[in-house]
């Protein structure tokens, strides 16, 4: 489950829906790996306003990932018109004012969509139930007694 | 009346196929209001695969073809009439400003002769009714800078009347001496002809040749016919840049048309083993690899619709806000094959049941591996309820519903159209199998301004049987049996 993923997700349980304490799910015992994507910087671009940033930055925290700044970025700030050193080079004229990828949105891009949780446990702060992740795979099946 | 000049913008015909006929003004639709350009649709017949459409620009008409499935190819209209005479003087009429860029042009010409048949002869014939035209390029039959469409649309069973009554010699007969003998009874001719200038083919073959589920590594018995999970994401609205969702994702087919069209696709089941797979490359991770975009495949978990983990459900302020996909996909399995089932315990189970946890050896049961929770069964009425409620929650403004839902051909079900207050529905198309026909509904989340606060989400009431039998009105019809088709 990326970590993007993460930030689209809380309690299955109806009870916990209006609880602040059920959102974000809390990792354990969380194995990460980085599965290497294409980045979409269009994607990356329209879902930025639709993160919860508070949600995110704690998880970041829980997980030992790196810090993140304490307000969301603008989506103006994840593309240059300047390019990069290495690439001025290569960059022909009309190039040279095309958008290009901001450090900022490879960053992001590393963070939502290519660190994933391979395994471990998703934990709702609010009533304790645990959800189990294994391969990647989280299940939100809730035992008869929670549903 | 010109239709080519005035008003901007172009004629155009675009070659539909004559498959799925509710679906095809549906899915041009769809695209253009996906593009963000004006289409008007001139003429659109069910019985014919000729549609004319008026345009602002040849980009747009090559942009609306490059999505289009039920389609094979737009063209620039020449010109059109009732016989060979009236085309032609059609085309003088209409299109005489188009015809100087290709003064030298490579050219070819090609017939399209919907429910008829031309022979070598009268094909040639057809084409030297032409001639007059001012293109003195080569001809060619490949690489042709120019090529010229007639289009010809037969009445069904002409064809085979004009056969019938053909003399031998008639073959000799060109189309239009045919007409010129006034004296001898006239043959049948096609209805409707026209002249169109090939602007670009549709990515059909391609992607029906791609997606073919016998060439897919991971599938089901339901998993979805390439053709039509290609034209549901179009419905939906699937593009470069937005995430789509299919709540009953299965093997992932309606994901995977959505991420043809370049979406983000996430998707989630109540049966872990279909998101799970079968392990390695047979799994929707292992179909999204094979077609070489495996990063539009956001994640896939195990999830039950009635108890969603997604955020945005149950919270009021949330709701009024508006939700964070653009779209959603989904076939509700209306039972079939099995009864619907949705997490819970039967009736009788919560009387004889104590509530609370169960313990195996002293372990929570639910947290044992292979732990399977109980079903109930759902109301078919209520599942696609909770579809849209739950779509009217998680969708952004204008973000759409693609939803299949089955209806009995001949019997005496209602054709419930399931409705919410917050969702505009779009279109309604039928696919008619031999006994029984479902339905692709698409819906709008409506934007905040548009959404009458005055309406209150209506509640039904749906049956409360313990069989899935008894609540669900389609199943209890298909093992009823359908009286045979009236034919
Ligand atoms: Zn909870």
């Amino acid at each position: 489950m990326k970590i993007l993923t993460l930030n689209f997700v809380t309690c299955a349980r109806k009870a916990c829906k209006a609880s602040p304490a059920a959102f974000p799910l809390r990792p354990r015992e969380a194995e990460l790996e980085i599965v290497e994507q294409d980045i979409n910087p269009l994607f990356v671009r329209n879902v930025l306003p639709r993160l919860e940033w508070d949600a995110l930055r704690e998880v970041c925290g829980e997980l030992g990932l790196q810090q993140l700044p304490s307000t969301a970025p603008s989506p103006d700030d994840l593309f240059t018109t300047t390019p990069a050193a290495a690439d001025t080079a290569m960059a022909d004229a009309a190039d040279a004012h095309e958008p290009r990828p901001s450090q900022l949105l490879r960053d992001l891009h590393t963070l939502l969509l290519e660190t994933t949780m391979r395994s471990g446990k998703l934990v709702c702060g609010n009533c304790g139930h645990e959800y189990a992740v294994k391969e990647g795979i989280a299940n939100f099946l809730l035992p008869s007694h929670l549903v | 009346m010109d239709k080519s000049s005035g008003d901007g913008g172009n004629v155009f015909l675009v070659r539909l196929v004559q498959v799925y006929e509710s679906f095809r003004r549906a899915e041009l639709e769809a695209i253009a209001d996906l593009l963000e350009f004006k289409m008007d649709i001139l003429d659109y017949n069910d019985d014919s695969p000729f549609c004319l459409v008026r345009l602002p620009s040849i980009q747009n008409a090559r942009a609306l073809i490059s999505r289009t499935i039920i389609a094979h190819a737009i063209y620039v209209l020449w010109g059109s009439g009732s016989d060979y005479p009236s085309l032609r003087t059609s085309v003088r009429e209409q299109s005489a400003h188009l015809w100087a860029p290709f003064a030298e042009s490579s050219f070819r010409f090609e017939i399209d002769s919907f429910r008829g048949k031309r022979s070598m002869k009268e094909q040639r014939s057809i084409i030297e009714s032409f001639s007059w035209l001012p293109l003195n390029g080569p001809i060619v039959m490949r690489g042709a800078e120019l090529t010229l469409t007639v289009f010809e649309d037969w009445a069904a069973g002409d064809q085979k009347r004009r056969s019938q009554e053909q003399k031998p010699d008639s073959e000799s007969q060109d189309p239009e001496s045919a007409i010129a003998s006034s004296s001898l009874p006239r043959p049948p001719q096609p209805k409707r002809l026209y002249l169109g200038q090939l602007i670009a083919e549709s990515g059909r073959s391609h992607a029906l040749a791609k997606y073919d589920l016998k060439k897919r590594v991971y599938v089901s018995t339901t998993s979805f016919a390439a053709e039509i999970a290609l034209v549901t994401a179009n419905m939906a609205h699937a593009a470069p840049g937005r995430l789509l969702y299919d709540p009953l994702a299965g093997t992932g087919s309606l994901p995977v048309a959505c991420a043809h069209f370049g979406a983000m696709t996430c998707g989630s089941d109540i049966d872990g083993r279909m998101i799970r797979g079968k392990g390695g490359r047979r799994s929707v991770v292992g179909n999204f690899e094979q077609y070489g975009f495996k990063e539009r495949w956001l994640d896939g978990w195990v999830s039950d619709l009635t108890n969603s983990p997604l955020r945005g459900l149950g919270d009021e302020e949330a709701t009024r806000r508006a939700g964070w996909l653009d779209g959603i996909v989904c076939d509700p399995p209306y039972g079939v094959r099995e009864g619907c089932k949705t997490l819970g315990k039967r009736r009788e189970e919560r009387n004889a049941v104590v509530e609370g946890p169960v313990y195996i050896d002293g372990k929570l049961s639910h947290l044992l591996d292979g732990y399977v929770p109980p079903k109930k069964p759902y109301s078919f009425d209520a599942m696609l309820d909770d579809i849209l409620e739950f779509a009217a929650v998680m969708l952004v403004e204008n973000g759409r519903l693609a939803m299949w839902v089955p209806t009995a051909n001949e019997n005496n079900i209602a054709l419930v159209t399931p409705m919410h207050p917050h969702l505009e529905l779009v279109s309604e198309c039928i696919q008619s199998f031999n006994k029984w026909s479902r339905r692709l509904l698409t819906y709008r989340r409506l934007r905040a301004g548009e959404i009458d606060r005055s309406t209150k989400s209506r509640k039904r009431t749906y049956g409360t049987g313990v069989t899935a039998n008894e609540l669900n009105s389609f199943r209890k019809k298909y093992f009823e049996g359908f009286k045979p088709t009236q034919s």
